[in-house]
């Protein structure tokens, strides 16, 4: 990965586009980061003018409720002025080029995009073509990355299993095939040094040589999840029954949805995590989903303060640097 | 160096090296052209006066390339290129025969379409152009098209392109039909479920971009099915751009057995892998995908051996915005006119392949699969001759490409080899300038 592009000649961040291409302290210190402003959003008075007089635009090509609002919400307590511009298929379809698109949004003085886009790859295309002083940070893009989302997550198992990752066994189980969570989460892990990560999920959700990534296979659930201190589920869209992936929902729960039951294989003291939205009765029952090893409405909370996190870094690359 | 001809006249082309894999030569020879037909080899034959000469020495002299796979774009898609912009890229790379699939708009299906195509070739007159004829009715898949009157047009052989055929009862028929006119079969091997929407090869590269996969299976399994009908119907075969080790091995397997099956590979496939994609690289973007590195080493192997008996360019020329996109929204192709000879020298460098050998795979071996009398310098052949100069060094930029499309992920490659001189039936049709 072109570590060029998104990190500039003094190894602070220009872009975001993906984990990959990150080095452990860089990753350590958006970590970081994210603690202090986690502070601000506790406050009564929920802003910080770090980004005051700024301009970000939500370029979403893509439906996303929870992460654009995330995104809004975080650029807000950060004092910038913010645009959401949800461009779905039939507006590309008028003709205007993604390029096109861009350049009108650049003539407007924006400094920062935060783009979500079908296709693996979009946002890399993006950075490569957007005016020097713009950053870009990716909001998921096809199937590749969401490396806010890894972020957040690693923010969430760091404040609750501490800063050692190297003794947690981690499981994500689900649709690894199409996800761009997974991706972002394997590297994350990856560059955390985390003991051991493992995968679970049906040969059909499985991508090909999925070891290479640095992963062990399951495809059991029982045995994927067996003694491990955090369990990533993954959520599985809808339209995976076609397409014969998968026979039905039904079978797809009683062999890779979570229960109560099944729990007995993890540690005791188990972390459960979700990006949402979940299926209930999908991929977990609501005894797992509301239950006491369940932070997934901490993840949401924790989703503003590393967006906060991101786009200051992001933004203050422009700055000299001082030493 | 004498002034270029431009009518056909005699002509003797001076101390080159002629390497002539067809019948074995490779010597210092003069070449002599008369009437647009090579008249002799080494002494001149009685009476010759030569009205013109070429001074090839320290050149190569061997017959014109024959690119078996090259898309001009004309009809329908001018914004890409045209048949004028991509002859003169032809001619300058050494090309002097080059045979287009049918996937054009119209499509190659009528007598009129093939007579357009000819007539605009013969206008810019700087290479020669013959076309595929398509396999079926609009390339839809599922009615026969008119293969009688497409062969007496003088099409070189049937193609569905990239187009998928509805089922294997279509393809059956069709190659049944297609053998009642001896007509050779130009098949690109891809099952059209199992490549599905994707646009990288299955394998480490894709899982970790995230992009849609093209598994192996969709070549190998294709390329069981054709086998089993081109048995079945003993039909004579051409299979377009293998590109995994495994259907590889079929082809050879099938051709030890004594099918009448040929195969090439494209230049791309011979360097890059799916490694080269590496950051969303769009001009990486090709169909089939570039495979693994196993793949790449074998497809060069099979073509030192002769399993794969052609070389070709699979020149698809676009404009610059059909690359400007998500690498997955991109169209796929490579521009490869200007660099099919450089490439292919480069095997010899690399000691893949001798050099008789690359010339044999870039002139008679192509020539032979469309069962074209060219690529040879045989006395009484038409004078189709490219002379290079081997150790001309030359950067590939937007200076030096000729070709409309600048979709190449070869650019700023140093190249080693260049043409100087291309002949056309004895007319000269390129020179390198300076």
């Amino acid at each position: 990965m072109n570590n060029s592009r998104q990190i500039d000649r003094h190894g602070r961040l220009h872009h975001f586009l993906s984990i990959e291409g990150l080095n452990r302290k860089l990753l350590s210190d958006i970590l970081d980061a994210a603690e202090s402003f986690s502070g601000v959003t506790e406050q009564t008075v929920k802003k910080v003018p770090l980004l005051r007089g700024k301009t970000i635009v939500n370029l979403f090509f893509e439906a996303s409720t929870r992460t654009r609002t995330t995104f809004e919400l975080a650029a807000k307590r950060l004092s910038a002025d913010i645009l959401n511009i949800n461009i779905t298929q039939s507006s590309t379809v008028k003709g205007e080029t993604l390029l096109d698109t861009l350049r009108n949004l650049e003539a407007m003085h924006v400094d920062m995009f935060v783009v979500r886009h079908a296709d693996s790859g979009a946002a890399h295309f993006i950075a490569a073509h957007v005016a020097p002083h713009v950053s870009v940070i990716n909001a998921g893009d096809g199937r590749h990355a969401h490396p806010t989302q890894a972020l957040l997550d690693m923010f969430t198992i760091r404040r609750v299993k501490g800063p050692d990752f190297g003794r947690l066994r981690v499981a994500i189980v689900g649709d690894i095939m199409h996800s761009r969570v997974a991706r972002s989460q394997i590297h994350a892990l990856n560059l955390l040094n985390t003991g051991e990560i493992r995968i679970v999920a049906p040969k059909t959700l499985t991508p090909a040589h999925t070891e290479s990534l640095g992963v062990h296979v399951f495809h059991e659930l029982s045995k994927g999840i067996e003694g491990a201190d955090v369990i990533i589920m993954l959520r599985l869209q809808r339209e995976r029954m076609q397409g014969a992936l998968l026979p039905s929902e039904h079978e797809y729960y009683e062999l890779f949805g979570v229960t109560k039951e099944k729990l007995h294989a993890a540690k005791p003291d188990v972390t459960i995590m979700h990006p949402g939205p979940i299926n209930r009765g999908v991929e977990m029952d609501s005894e797992v989903a509301d239950g006491p090893h369940s932070v997934i409405l901490a993840q949401v909370t924790h989703g503003i303060a590393v967006r906060m996190a991101v786009m200051s870094m992001a933004m203050h690359h422009k700055e000299p640097v001082t030493e | 160096m004498t002034a270029p001809a431009t009518l056909t006249q005699n002509l003797r082309l001076k101390g080159g090296r002629v390497i002539d894999p067809a019948n074995k030569v490779d010597d210092v020879l003069d070449v002599y052209i008369a009437d647009g037909r090579i008249a002799a080899l080494g002494g001149a034959p009685e009476g010759f006066g030569a009205a013109q000469e070429i001074d090839a020495s320290g050149c190569f002299v061997c017959p014109g390339l024959v690119d078996l796979c090259a898309r001009v774009r004309e009809p329908g898609q001018e914004h890409k290129a045209t048949i004028a912009t991509e002859s003169v890229a032809a001619a300058a790379g050494g090309i002097t025969t080059l045979c287009c699939p049918p996937d054009t708009n119209p499509i190659v299906e009528t007598p009129a379409d093939i007579e357009l195509i000819r007539l605009r070739a013969e206008k810019t007159g700087k290479t020669r152009i013959v076309t595929l004829g398509a396999l079926t009715h609009g390339l839809d898949g599922e009615r026969l098209s008119e293969m009688a009157a497409l062969k007496n047009a003088g099409c070189v052989g049937v193609s569905n392109a990239l187009r998928p055929l509805a089922n294997t009862l279509v393809q059956r028929r069709a190659l049944e039909y297609a053998a009642t006119f001896d007509l050779t079969v130009f098949l690109h091997p891809n099952d059209h479920w199992l490549s599905a929407n994707g646009c990288a090869h299955e394998g480490r590269v894709a899982t970790r971009l995230g992009l849609p996969g093209i598994p192996e299976a969709a070549e190998t399994a294709a390329v069981a099915r054709d086998l089993t009908l081109i048995e079945q119907t003993g039909i004579r075969a051409h299979f377009c751009h293998l590109t995994t080790a495994r259907a590889v091995n079929m082809v050879a397997r099938a051709q030890f057995d004594g099918l009448p099956v040929t195969a090439d590979v494209a230049i791309p496939y011979l360097y890059l892998t799916e490694v080269d994609i590496c950051d969303f690289d769009s001009f990486c973007h090709v169909i089939p995908p570039l495979r693994t590195t196993q793949d790449r080493q074998h497809l060069r192997e099979a073509l030192k051996r002769g399993t794969l008996s052609a070389v070709c360019s699979d020149h698809q020329p676009h404009e610059a915005d059909a690359k400007l996109r998500s690498f997955p929204s991109t169209e796929p192709g490579i521009s490869g006119l200007d660099t099919l000879l450089p490439l292919g020298l480069r095997l010899v460098d690399e000691h893949v392949l001798e050099l008789g050998e690359l010339i044999h795979r870039l002139t008679a071996g192509p020539a032979g699969i469309l069962g074209l009398p060219y690529g040879t310098l045989s006395v009484g052949a038409s004078a189709d001759v490219c002379i290079f100069d081997p150790d001309h060094t030359w950067q590939l930029n937007t200076d030096t490409l000729l070709s409309n499309g600048h979709n190449t992920p070869f650019m700023n490659w140093e190249m080693k080899g260049r043409v100087i001189h291309t002949l056309l039936a004895g007319k000269l049709v390129h020179s390198l300038a300076g």
